[in-house]
């Protein structure tokens, strides 16, 4: 058995999420290394969108940002701005937003504005919205991946950027919102996915080797773990070789 | 028609102290060496405009030639922070800098309304987020057809757009292909505008997705060969992704910045 790093299998473990001939709206880091992956891997006919206007990116190499050359000469077609936020993206033709966080609260709300409770004075002023907010509102649903600790596990998001499922079940509803929002949440730990009934993230995969205690003990509220608690398959061979050959062709 | 100038004559002509300035190109074709003339020009007070905001806006932010940030997303793509944007925000350093902050889809969409001559433009977003509440540039409003509750935004409306573009004739029409981002409806939503390109050439061929901005659209074409550089121009050069990881490093503390911004503008330690 190869070894592997929990960072390895949060990536395999999202790129999993992923089914083939699926559409996909890729931000940038651990999700579009996850899909490309996925891409590479089991998906094949995955349909990979990125921000800039790239439908159907074909990269042989993790781009370093949403606007490298290499997505815009692999894709299929390169359309501006507006046409991928106004015609691809808004009408709900995108099945899954794949999205990174600085912080996530327990309903999946995203935040990646600003760190501590007084906007105009952060502790911490993170990059902002970007593409998220209409991303989290119009795919079908919503794959979140990030590594897991009190720091970008809380209560409660200092800011909501990208809506998730607000203060609970039936928020989004109410808002009119056309997706599902999040419906998994991949991380270095294990798998979360909302309650049925109350939308809020519980535990419902380990990854090989990782204790409940060790996520009960990184997640910044008290989390509920799932009666039916499953067990992560580990990275195969196949999955490792692909994610460290994309990797290295990145390095 | 647009005049073919140097870049130091375009940006001293076209660029004022106070201007509300947009800079466009979505991580392609970003007009890096017009950001460093109005740092050399030391425009102040500016509102700048951005979708994304990368190292040149640390750069001009750093450099205290602006009093306002409109955008959607200020980082370093791929590699972090932009170290000078939070110390302004965070620190007011090295002059305040007031943020109004939008997301993609909504500063897209204020580009469109702008290069159509349209007030406002309205989009599905926001809903449910935080950025209604701290942007004033962010109102509901109902659909008079269907009752849909959407989203306002206003037009953007530029003093001066500057985009790079790979080409242009002698007449000044402007040919731009790869990832075109909103430099068409930036340059269109402008008073004035500045194109810097590549080439300036004889004739443009066709190339397959290529857009045109017609010469009397545009300002001024300024021929700077690499104006585009550490971002890239597609059928040029490629995107300089260590020069990316190094501002890291230069632009983390206000000393290291310092030296940088000295070195670009002749200042002899």
């Amino acid at each position: 058995m190869t070894e592997y790093t929990s960072d390895e299998m949060m990536s395999v473990a999202a790129a999993r999420a992923l089914g083939d001939g699926m559409s996909c709206f890729v931000g940038i880091g651990l999700p579009s290394t996850a899909a490309n992956l996925a891409r590479r891997g089991h998906a094949p006919n995955l349909t990979l969108i990125y921000e800039s206007g790239c439908l159907g990116a074909k990269p042989t190499r993790l781009p370093l940002s949403i606007g490298d050359g290499e997505l815009a000469d692999t894709a299929d077609a390169v359309v501006s701005v507006p046409e991928v936020f106004n015609y691809w993206l808004q009408p709900g033709r995108i099945d899954v937003g794949f999205l990174g966080a600085a912080q996530l609260d327990k309903f999946g709300n995203i935040n990646t504005t600003v760190i501590g409770p007084d906007y105009t004075d952060p502790r911490v002023r993170l990059p902002g919205a970007g593409g998220a907010p209409e991303i989290a509102a119009s795919c079908r649903e919503v794959f979140v991946v990030l590594r897991q600790s009190t720091r970008t596990f809380v209560e409660k998001v200092d800011f909501v950027t990208s809506f998730g499922h607000g203060t609970g079940k039936g928020d989004r509803e109410r808002l009119g919102l056309p997706g599902a929002g999040p419906t998994l949440v991949v991380t270095d730990l294990g798998l979360l996915r909302p309650d049925p009934g109350t939308a809020e993230l519980t535990l419902t995969e380990l990854h090989p080797g990782v204790e409940v205690g060790q996520v009960v003990e990184a997640t910044g509220w008290k989390l509920k773990v799932s009666g039916d608690l499953g067990v992560t398959p580990a990275p195969t061979e196949a999955e490792l070789r692909i994610l460290r050959d994309l990797k290295r062709a990145s390095a | 028609m647009a005049e073919l100038l140097s870049l130091k004559e375009a940006v001293a002509r076209l660029v004022r102290d106070g201007d509300t300035v947009a800079l466009e190109g979505f991580t392609h074709l970003i007009p890096v060496a017009a950001g460093h003339e109005i740092i050399r020009q030391r425009r102040t007070g500016l509102t700048l405009v951005r979708m994304t905001p990368d190292i040149v806006y640390d750069q001009l932010i750093g450099a205290g030639c602006a009093s306002k940030l409109i955008f959607s997303w200020g980082g370093n793509p791929g590699v972090g922070s932009l170290h000078r944007f939070r110390d302004a925000v965070q620190h007011a350093w090295p002059v305040p800098l007031e943020i109004e902050e939008h997301s993609h889809a909504g500063m897209a969409n204020r580009y469109v309304a702008g290069a159509s001559g349209l007030p406002f433009a309205v989009l599905r977003g926001y809903t449910g987020t935080d950025l209604p509440s701290r942007t004033d540039t962010i109102k509901p409003i109902t659909c008079p057809f269907t009752g849909e509750r959407l989203a306002a935004v206003p037009a953007l409306n530029p003093d001066v757009t500057i985009v790079h573009a790979q080409r242009a004739d002698r007449s000044g029409t402007v040919q731009v292909w790869g990832i075109t981002g909103v430099q068409k409806e930036a340059v269109l939503a402008a008073k004035r505008s500045l194109v810097t390109v590549e080439e300036i050439v004889d004739e443009l061929e066709p190339r397959p997705g290529a857009i045109v901005l017609p010469s009397w659209a545009v300002t001024a074409v300024a021929e700077v060969p690499g104006g585009a550089k550490p971002s890239y121009a597609a059928g040029y050069y490629e995107r300089d992704n260590d020069a990316y990881q190094a501002w890291d490093e230069i632009g983390r503390d206000r000393e290291s910045f310092t030296r940088w911004l000295d070195e670009l503008t002749g200042v002899k330690a």
